[in-house]
């Protein structure tokens, strides 16, 4: 059977001939051996997500490097990673098959928060480690009711307090208006800015508009919440919308602060679109380097970054921000398996995952640091603010934890 | 020569009745999973089938009707306590009616405009299903998490076993039921509406009626496939129900045979396997091959159809006439259709719309 995996090297079976007195805890795991470690993912390589599908491609070739390098204490990973077009059921099928039939140890970095929602419950009853899952929501970092799966992304609610903070610290009297997207998304966002506000200041936000992914426009939104009088915005809207919000906000002539999410923060395809001009004075916070943000040029994270795409992936992948998301996720599970040492058990693997110290990332922002326990399954939790100039996003202030 | 070919129905219908109960107990969990899978898809196609291939309505909203199962069915048993086997028929009952109803405007439109308005109700399900004043009911973008039904106490069965047989027994039944549906009266009065509507009005046959109705029963059969669907997966949200599973459910049904019956079951595992296969085969050509898996999948869809023009139905029944004519090849004997069973062939060759 053909999968989308890094085959063994030929010298796999010879080594697994001379290495088969090993450590006897390995051998009672499924997935790994003496010689191999077993990884499962699913990612949406079709369908409407696909975009996203650079992820699972980049944390290919990331192993792809490590083992050349000689694997992780002489194990090589075998990464199996399956379409599920970002369908529920689909990724059901593709996990079972995952853990039940090509017998991996864990999944790593499963896709989109419906398919790992579906997946969670059989990953839990069944104690597989659900790791680093790749999404934003914020559900997946509650080892209370599923000590299996841990989150990876500053959630959105993370995110979200963040901007809170920064409102209450600068603009306490501000009027607050929030443009959303009607889904998970875009509520946690929702969530996240009440928490920061808290009960003393809910009352700052004056205006509530969403809006469904299948309107053409957000423009009528706009309007009404620029209509409230708030002098505050704050935007969680994906790219296409939030290029829409920001040209209507500039066009109406709305004078206040405007916060983007994350999500949408890209020069070429929001900032553009919405025109260079009408975007001065946005603000969002960013973990990661921005791949496309030339002050990054001569920094050793990213030159490590653009030798590993010279080498191991396509050019066109150098500038992408979810190929440099996977980079960093792949080199955290690398950690996990280097703190397993010997004792790559599930529970082992579980017990890393959430024991991570002060772990640094080539392409995280400077000083930013993943720290993991087990009552804490966010391992980034740190954001530093940005604003755009009308050229490029400018870091400002300290890093901040949401 | 009639004979023969009911009798070789008949051990066809045999065998894979012998297979698909031997199935769970032979498969491992995950096989079994995707077994129920393909029956959950075949249920539905049935009910597609029964519209457009026989009633030649095309419907490309399907997926809503299945969605409609399915959240009834999840919202049934986790906000009312119903066990799964009265809520899958209470969803489906709700399927009915939607269905019922939605064949009243859609008497007024025919062919593509049909499919235009009923790709409007695929398009629109994700969207209401995710609306924020439903999220109390409908659990919003989070979806529901369902427990898996166990096998009834004394039955020494895995819940994967169990669900497969209640998808299959489901199957069986409905199976039955549109069959006895498609062969009788009822059967030809919705062939004669699709190829001659004024002749069958002419004849006495009540169009509105029988075109809203069959429109309610294919819809009955995709909330069945719904609810099998919401206690099979365990999860249901909005992003399970894309225009994808909609647009899915008619490939199946072409794939399989357009007024074939038997053939769902081809387009069924067609529209379970081959994007697995188009997602290994699109390894061969790198792992940087973007979209590939979508290229791949059309070109099976197109190598398939090109063969088979008239699904995997007709090409059956194509190979087995050309061996019932090489082994009567000794004897003269008039080789002839005999009319209602070729209706695929008979829709197929007819150009005009209904």
């Amino acid at each position: 059977m053909i999968n989308r995996r890094i085959f063994l090297q030929s010298s796999a079976a010879a080594a697994a001939l001379a290495a088969s007195a090993g450590t006897a805890r390995a051998d009672d795991t499924p997935g790994i051996t003496d010689t191999e470690i077993k990884i499962g993912n699913t990612m949406p390589y079709s369908g409407p997500a696909s975009a996203y599908g650079v992820i699972g491609r980049t944390e290919a070739a990331y192993f792809k490097m490590i083992n050349e390098q000689g694997g992780v204490n002489g194990r090589k990973i075998n990464y199996i990673s399956l379409d599920d077009a970002y369908s529920p059921p689909k990724t059901v099928e593709q996990v079972r098959r995952l853990v039940e039939d090509e017998k991996v140890a864990f999944l790593f970095q499963t896709l989109g928060t419906p398919p790992n929602l579906a997946i969670r419950p059989y990953c839990n009853a069944n104690k597989v480690p659900q790791l680093f899952v790749s999404t934003g929501a914020s559900t997946f970092a509650d080892p209370e009711h599923f000590p299996w799966t841990i989150g990876f992304n500053p959630n959105y609610q993370t995110e979200a307090r963040i901007y809170g903070k920064h409102i209450l610290a600068t603009k306490p009297d501000g009027k607050i208006a929030v443009l959303y997207q009607n889904d998970g998304f875009g509520k946690d966002y929702l969530i996240g800015l009440k928490d920061a506000l808290g009960a003393d200041h809910a009352g700052m936000i004056v205006k509530e508009a969403s809006y469904e992914t299948s309107e053409p426009t957000v423009d009528s939104q706009v309007v009404t919440l620029q209509g409230s009088g708030a002098d505050v915005l704050l935007i969680a809207a994906t790219p296409k919308f939030a290029a829409q919000a920001i040209r209507k906000s500039a066009d109406l002539g709305w004078n206040g602060v405007r916060y983007v999410t994350n999500v949408s923060v890209s020069v070429t395809t929001v900032l553009k679109p919405a025109g260079l001009d009408k975007s001065k004075g946005l603000i969002t916070a960013y973990y990661g380097k921005d791949p496309t943000d030339p002050r990054w040029n001569d920094d050793p994270g990213m030159k490590e970054w653009a030798a590993f795409v010279g080498k191991y992936m396509s050019p066109t992948e150098l500038k992408d921000a979810n190929a440099t998301y996977a980079f960093g996720a792949a080199a955290t599970m690398i950690q996990v398996l280097k703190q397993c040492g010997n004792d790559l058990s599930r529970e082992s693997v579980m017990k890393q995952a959430a024991n991570l110290k002060d772990l640094e990332l080539p392409l995280l922002l400077p000083g930013m640091k993943i720290n993991t326990s087990p009552t804490n399954f966010s391992p980034i939790r740190q954001m530093q603010l940005a604003s755009f100039d009308g050229a490029s996003w400018q870091l400002f202030g300290e890093l901040l934890m949401g | 020569m009639a004979d023969a070919e009911n009798a070789l129905s008949l051990l066809v219908t045999l065998a894979v009745a012998v297979i698909a109960l031997a199935f769970p107990f032979v498969a491992s969990g995950y096989h079994i999973y995707q077994g129920a899978q393909v029956l959950i898809f075949a249920i539905a196609m049935l009910g597609l089938n029964l519209l457009t291939g026989f009633n030649g309505q095309i419907s490309l909203g399907h997926g809503a009707f299945f969605a409609i199962g399915c959240y009834g069915a999840a919202i049934l048993m986790t906000k009312f306590g119903l066990p799964y086997w009265a809520a899958i028929p209470a969803a489906s009952a709700v399927c009915f009616v939607a269905g019922f109803l939605f064949g009243f405007p859609a008497l007024r439109f025919g062919g593509l405009y049909l499919a235009l308005a009923t790709f409007a109700l695929a398009v629109a399900a994700p969207q209401i299903l995710s609306y924020t004043g439903f999220d109390a009911i409908t659990g919003g973008s989070q979806g529901i998490t369902l427990a898996k039904p166990q096998a009834p106490i004394g039955l020494k069965l895995t819940s994967d076993q169990w669900l497969y047989l209640v998808c299959l027994a489901s199957g069986a039944a409905l199976y039955w039921a549109a069959r006895n549906l498609a062969r009788g009266r009822i059967g030809r009065a919705l062939i004669a509406i699709r190829d001659q509507p004024i002749a069958a009005e002419t004849m006495g046959v009540n169009a509105a009626l029988y075109k809203t109705t069959c429109f309610g029963v294919s819809a009955l059969y995709a909330g069945v496939a719904g609810g099998l669907s919401a206690i099979a997966v365990g999860f249901v949200s909005p992003e399970s129900f894309g225009l994808s599973l909609s647009l899915a459910f008619l490939v199946g049904i072409v794939v399989g045979g357009l007024a074939s019956l038997g053939g769902v079951l081809f387009g069924a595992l067609f529209i379970e396997f081959v994007p697995n296969i188009a997602d290994q085969l699109s390894v061969n050509f790198g792992e940087s091959a973007k979209a590939l898996p979508g290229a791949i999948y059309g070109a099976l869809l197109i190598l398939v159809m090109a063969a088979m023009p008239t699904g995997v139905a007709g090409g059956a029944r194509a190979a087995t006439n050309a061996v019932m004519r090489w082994l009567a090849s000794s004897r003269p004997i008039e080789v002839a259709n005999d009319g209602g069973a070729d209706v695929a062939a008979k829709y197929e060759g007819k150009g005009e719309s209904p």
